[in-house]
């Protein structure tokens, strides 16, 4: 019973507990199971999402206040957030057990958790990052590990299940543009653990980096007792964070794992209040030209993505967002590429952009009306979204109906046809698929009948479409439908969209015919 | 060699082989020769073909239908204003459910749930018609009801927002989705409808084919009634169907013989479909239509609930014209009454 008992023991418990919540949240991200389960909960109380999007934002979005759970222990124990809670550093923990050097002697394993020069790198890259946020783009969800957690299960890993056991995510396979570059990532970063352990945790990790430089002013930390200690590195054997537990304690690298206590043969380590600082190094060991270098490169990659211009007047046509965007650099503020929205998409049409929106927009969610399209009744993605890139907007809100009738419908681009591929301008076809789905009343694609003479002399009448640039809300239903499927003759691009006024097409939102017509039923 | 260099003492021969060993070693090598001849015989495809233009050989559906009874109406026009008591009533002049459905069957209800929308915008089959429908098989005897559809939005999304799945769940009938998995290849004599992959999996289990249809209408075909309800069984690239669309709905009066199918005009979308979108595009007509033969419930379906021509709806003549049934409502069997 003692021995069960063990702290190690209760830690993995917690282990398994919170990775497995985390994998039970992924997986209901799903309108059939959503329900209200708190989805973005590890999102939420991710300090670093808080603390950097308030510098690009100066707010804290909903939920993120959820941080300050986190904060709290941080501040007393130090990161025990990195091996008791966070699920992408379990993870690691594991996979360094599985593939690492476990079975390899007691010295081997002492050197490799011995604390390395290398270890101060996440330090910089945080820095990078604040630097970045400093300047006005926020980066951090590049390698922030529930970001990417969530990122790799969203466009990696569950289509990877559901390609071996068909249905058994989706309904219908969905895809990810680009999922091999994630995968890759993904295979890389869990590989790393048998060249270094917690390769991850230990040298990229910004979160971990932020969580050890709050873990400086932490109360408790593990101490050495130097009367009783023999010097024989034991303490090392089973050590997550590479803290130095057989010397002065690296506080801010220390994990709180608790397996040096436990590896003691001399009873010499324990977890003290207050103990003396000339046994600790209490704060993160980055020589200040490094941190300067970091601060270089954050602020570089702001200026170097933002004179690119793409997300300016050199915006890409595929650059379109999901309902419930703010306007693209506001959205550029907000977005942590945790690829939420796109688990939670129900048609695939959310895809982690590759470039359309420059360098700084990797990741974050386009809409790819090839692979799916916007569905009307739908705003899952701003219900799931944890930083406010996009709003949690109401179906009223999206539709433009009820009391946002005024305002009108959030419009996510305007469909535009190229009657040289469209059957029934170009080709002697009837079709007007796109005119039987398109969802809004009345319809924004409508066709005029004409009555042709075809190539053999015979007459025949056709229905051949238009856009009501005025009604269309830039669903891509047409798009995705159309029977040109290697390029439709039917695109939505960005243009037109609401979230920015510099990207409007009509004036006054558009007064068409048809607009008018309608204004006159209700009245 | 080594070894027998370091022990000269050994009395073992230099290089020997057993016989053993080399039965067992001429029995591998001998195998795997043989195996990898017969393996690559059976793989081998001495012929070319050009692709895309395979030989398909598709399934061939059965018909579901009842025979035709000479007492019994083929048709009931029945007005009402639930969904329950209509339907009911509209069962009732056609000779009750047990006239269609026995103990032990099992049922499939195609519903029409092509679009993501709530029940009110009509675009979709109305769970309150389901809920009837499923119980009236359930009280007939039906061992299970299946329902199944195959939508143009996301399939979760249009069961869950038109209100079926929560039917479904309540009555504990078995939703299918169109998975991965659950097509097969089609074959039908149809005007064009040849060889297309189709939604199998209901049809597994089913003995009895219910359509169960909204009255909506339409900007290509003029209408979606029950026969362009079985739309919803077909996968593939259907966005193609467009292009010969009259002749298509009329295929599927081919495709499909059902043992019942129920047209839900109790409200009817008149304008903007088949998707709707607005309250404004729908009109309450209090009518249900049920019958043996589509054609004759849908040909009443546009004259009184959509209220049109019959003359522009070209599918139908078509169909009429292949025998597939009767456009004529009039000249059947048919009883109408009030709820």
């Amino acid at each position: 019973m003692r021995h069960l008992l063990k702290i190690r023991n209760v830690r993995r418990v917690a282990q398994v507990f919170f990775f497995f919540l985390f994998l039970f949240f992924v997986f209901v991200t799903d309108l059939r199971y959503l329900k209200g389960y708190p989805v973005s909960l590890f999102l939420e109380l991710d300090p670093l999402v808080a603390f950097a999007t308030a510098i690009t934002t100066h707010t804290i979005y909903m939920g993120l206040l959820w941080c300050l759970l986190l904060i709290v222990p941080t501040l007393l124990f130090g990161r025990i957030f990195c091996n008791w809670i966070c699920p992408y550093g379990i993870l690691h923990h594991f996979t360094g057990w599985l593939l690492g050097k476990r079975r390899a002697d007691e010295r081997e394993r002492i050197e490799a958790n011995r604390y390395r020069k290398l270890y101060s790198l996440k330090y910089v890259i945080l820095i990078g990052m604040i630097a970045a946020a400093i300047g006005g783009t926020l980066q951090i969800g590049w390698l922030d590990p529930i970001c990417l957690f969530h990122r790799s299960m969203s466009t990696v890993i569950l289509p990877l299940i559901n390609l071996f056991f068909p249905s058994s995510i989706y309904v219908r396979q969905y895809f990810h543009v680009g999922a091999w570059a994630i995968g890759f990532l993904l295979v890389f970063l869990v590989g790393m653990n048998v060249v270094i352990p917690r390769f991850f945790c230990r040298v990229l990790c910004p979160l971990g980096a932020f969580l050890g430089t709050l873990s400086t002013a932490a109360l408790w930390r593990i101490d050495r007792d130097t009367t009783k200690c023999v010097d024989c590195d034991l303490c090392l054997k089973s050590c997550e964070g590479a803290s130095d537990p057989h010397t002065q304690l690296r506080k801010s690298e220390c994990f709180v794992c608790f397996n040096c206590i436990e590896d003691c043969p001399e009873d010499a380590l324990s977890f003290k209040f207050l103990p003396p600082l000339q046994r600790e190094v209490t704060a993160p060991a980055v020589p200040g030209r490094r941190a300067f270098l970091g601060t270089l490169l954050g602020l570089g990659f702001y200026a170097f993505a933002r004179t690119s211009g793409a997300s300016d007047r050199n915006y890409d046509k595929k650059v379109i967002r999901p309902p419930g965007s703010v306007e693209e650099k506001d959205f550029l503020d907000r977005c942590i590429k945790c690829d939420q929205c796109i688990r939670t998409c129900p048609t695939n049409v959310l895809q982690p952009a590759v470039l359309e929106s420059g360098l700084e927009g990797l990741w974050t969610p386009i809409l790819n009306m090839k692979i799916g399209f916007c569905e009307v009744n739908c705003t899952l993605c701003g219900q799931v979204c944890p930083t406010g890139a996009i709003q949690r907007i109401t179906i009223e809100e999206k539709t433009g109906t009820g009391p946002f009738e005024k305002e009108g419908p959030v419009k996510l681009g305007t469909a535009f046809y190229d009657y040289g591929r469209c059957l029934p301008w170009a080709m002697e076809t009837p079709c007007v698929v796109c005119e039987e789905v398109c969802p809004v009343s009345p319809k924004a694609i409508y066709s005029r009948e004409v009555t042709i003479t075809k190539r053999d002399g015979n007459p025949i009448t056709l229905r051949r479409p238009y856009v009501d640039p005025a009604l269309c809300i830039g669903c891509g239903i047409c798009e995705h439908e159309c029977p040109v499927t290697d390029e439709a003759a039917i695109r939505v691009s960005a243009v037109g969209e609401t979230r920015s006024r510099d990207r409007r097409l009509l004036m006054d939102g558009g007064v068409t015919s048809a607009v008018q017509e309608l204004e006159k039923r209700q009245r | 060699m080594s070894v027998s260099k370091s022990s000269p003492s050994t009395s073992q021969p230099e290089e020997s082989v057993s016989r053993r060993e080399f039965l067992v070693r001429l029995g591998i090598t001998g195998a795997l020769l043989a195996g990898s001849g017969f393996a690559a015989r059976k793989l081998w495809q001495p012929n070319h073909f050009v692709p895309g233009f395979e030989k398909e050989k598709g399934l061939q559906l059965r018909s579901y239908a009842l025979e035709a009874s000479k007492l019994l109406p083929s048709l009931a026009i029945v007005h009402g204003t639930e969904h329950e008591k209509t339907i009911r009533a509209a069962l009732g002049a056609l000779g009750g459910m047990g006239r269609f459905v026995q103990k032990g069957d099992v049922v499939l209800i195609k519903p029409n749930v092509a679009f993501d929308r709530p029940p009110a915008l009509a675009a979709t089959t109305h769970p309150d018609a389901l809920r009837a429908v499923a119980k009236l098989c359930f009280e007939a005897g039906a061992r299970k009801v299946v329902v199944a559809d195959n939508p143009i939005n996301s399939p979760t999304g249009c069961f869950f927002k038109s209100g079926l799945t929560a039917v479904a769940s309540d009555m504990n009938l078995d939703l299918l989705y169109p998975e991965t998995n659950s097509f097969v290849p089609l074959s039908l004599d149809g005007e064009i409808l040849k060889e297309w992959t189709f939604f199998h999996t209901p049809f597994k289990q089913a003995t009895k084919v219910i359509g169960l249809a909204p009255c909506k209408d339409h900007n290509l075909c003029h209408a979606s009634m029950t026969m362009k309800n079985w739309y919803g069984l077909l996968g593939g690239r259907r966005n193609q169907f467009h292009q010969q669309i009259h002749s298509i709905v009329s295929d599927f009066a081919l495709m499909m013989k059902p043992t019942l199918v129920i047209l839900d005009g109790l409200n009817v979308l008149m304008s903007n479909g088949p998707t709707g979108g607005r309250l404004s595009d729908v009109k309450t007509m209090n009518t249900i239509v049920a019958g043996t033969d589509m054609l004759a419930v849908d040909a009443y379906g546009y004259t009184h609930l959509l209220e049109r021509d019959l003359a522009e709806l070209t599918y139908i003549h078509k169909a009429h014209d292949r025998g597939l049934g009767n456009k004529n409502w009039k000249d059947t069997v048919y009883k109408e009454l009030q709820a």
